[in-house]
């Protein structure tokens, strides 16, 4: 079968990379599902937004994106973003923390802020 | 005689301790050299993947993004200087600050007026002392540099560049502010441990070859891919309209070269500071032995005269003993 080369890079380091079947992740546009043998995209992902990969195992990995692209080509799927955590590795209780904090203020960069930590919170399954 | 001694003895002990002090200095720099290499080598795929992405881009999007594009009469140019928080470096700030002159009264020639954007204390404290403006400093990161750091910088400096958009001559155009036509920024590129060469590069209007010239092939050798299709995929669907991925996307690429800079000069920061102390605690102890060598001399020659003074002293009595 068929597999996607997908690649998760934050600006700091990579976040993960392997083989999975489809790409979840919803841009400024929409949300839409990357396949293997789908064609070149270039596509801006929502603020906020959670990106899942199918790993070929069948499990699903969630990932809070931040301000990131996504790249589909011929030879793989990449995601780049500013800030990206794997849902797993999410602290809820901090994220919760930073999202109440955030929607204090009506600035831009707590707007910024409140979305990052409801982007968190949706990839963990929690409530945002 | 013996107040010299005493002297010489007070500086040993002084030399031995501030030797320790610079080899403490030295590990420590040594440890932060691997960390920051490592931090450089975290970045790459990211800068790696943008890069890609926008030459993607470049080839279907109007290349007419602020950005991108050339201003007629350039009259100001912003110049972000990286230097280090610390002293304790050996020349590597006065290398990068040199460099930055140079670039100064290079930009003064074209008739552009340079406007300085300092990171570290080092480049901050050296302008201030001369009197020279700033427009604004940011401190406090420059061994540990973080992407939010280079993302205010990186903000601000887009947003004078694109407060420059409108400028007619000197006056601030419609929006009231008067903004810059060019970015630079003057960093400390890390060549290898032996080698950190100053360098200064233009990070605004973007160069759009450079994005083309970007070297597919070499890239995928060095990543072990192999096959025959390494060129950029010719039509690309775009989610937005190209030109608002373009937007989107170029203020992102500009921060990550802020930020790879920071971190290239980071690791030279730590790989200079490592160099600057093996030389010093290699001086010290240097000093230290020459001292500790004339202080064995003086004490040689003080017991020698002692005892000479004794065998005088006894010839003496001696020989008044047989006069009697």
């Amino acid at each position: 079968m068929a597999t996607l080369q997908v690649e998760l890079v934050a600006v700091e380091r990579m976040i993960w990379s392997g083989e999975a079947s489809m790409v979840i992740a919803r841009t400024t546009e929409g949300e839409l599902g990357v396949l293997p043998g789908h064609a070149p995209l270039l596509g801006e992902l929502a603020p906020g937004g959670v990106v899942t990969i199918r790993t070929t195992e069948g499990e699903d990995l969630v990932v809070a994106a931040h301000g990131g692209f996504l790249s589909v080509t011929d030879r793989g799927v990449s995601i780049l973003a500013e800030t990206a955590e794997i849902a797993s590795e999410i602290d809820v209780e901090r994220a919760r923390e930073a999202l109440r904090r955030a929607e204090g203020g009506d600035d831009a960069e707590s707007l910024a802020a409140a979305r990052r930590a409801q982007g968190r919170l949706r990839a963990a399954g929690q409530d945002a | 005689m013996a107040g010299n001694l005493r002297a010489l003895r007070r500086r040993i002990r002084s030399t031995q301790s501030t030797k320790k002090i610079f080899s403490a200095q030295e590990l420590i720099a040594g440890a932060r050299i691997v960390r920051a290499q490592a931090r450089v080598e975290a970045s790459k795929p990211y800068a790696r993947e943008i890069t890609r992405v926008l030459s993607a881009l470049a080839g279907s999007a109007s290349l007419d993004h602020p950005l991108l594009t050339e201003r007629e009469n350039p009259r100001r140019a912003a110049v972000l200087v990286i230097t280090s928080d610390r002293g304790f470096a050996g020349s590597y700030n006065v290398n990068v600050l040199r460099r930055t002159e140079e670039l100064l009264s290079l930009l003064r020639q074209e008739g552009k007026e340079p406007l300085l954007y300092v990171v570290g204390r080092k480049g901050e404290t050296y302008y201030s002392f001369r009197d020279r403006p700033m427009v604004d400093t940011f401190t406090g990161f420059s061994e540990q540099p973080s992407y939010p750091d280079a993302q205010r910088v990186g903000e601000e400096l887009i947003a004078a560049f694109t407060a420059g958009l409108d400028d007619e001559g000197d006056g601030a155009g419609a929006d009231g502010v008067l903004g810059v036509d060019e970015l630079h920024i003057v960093y400390t590129e890390f060549r290898s441990l032996l080698a950190q060469v100053p360098v200064a590069r233009r990070m605004a209007p973007l160069e759009v070859e450079e994005v083309e010239e970007f070297d597919y092939e070499r890239e995928d050798r060095e990543h072990g891919v192999t096959g025959g299709d390494t060129g950029v995929p010719t039509s690309y669907e775009f989610e937005p309209s190209p030109d608002a991925l373009l937007d989107a996307l170029l203020p992102k690429y500009v921060t990550t070269r802020i930020y790879a800079a920071m971190l290239e000069a980071a690791a030279s920061e730590s790989a200079s500071r490592r160099r600057a102390m093996k030389s010093a605690s290699d001086n010290a102890e240097e000093l230290a032995k020459n001292l500790s060598r004339q202080a064995n001399q003086i004490r040689q020659a003080d017991i020698t005269q002692e005892i000479s003074e004794i065998v005088g002293g006894a010839d003496a009595l001696v020989a008044a003993g047989a006069g009697d």
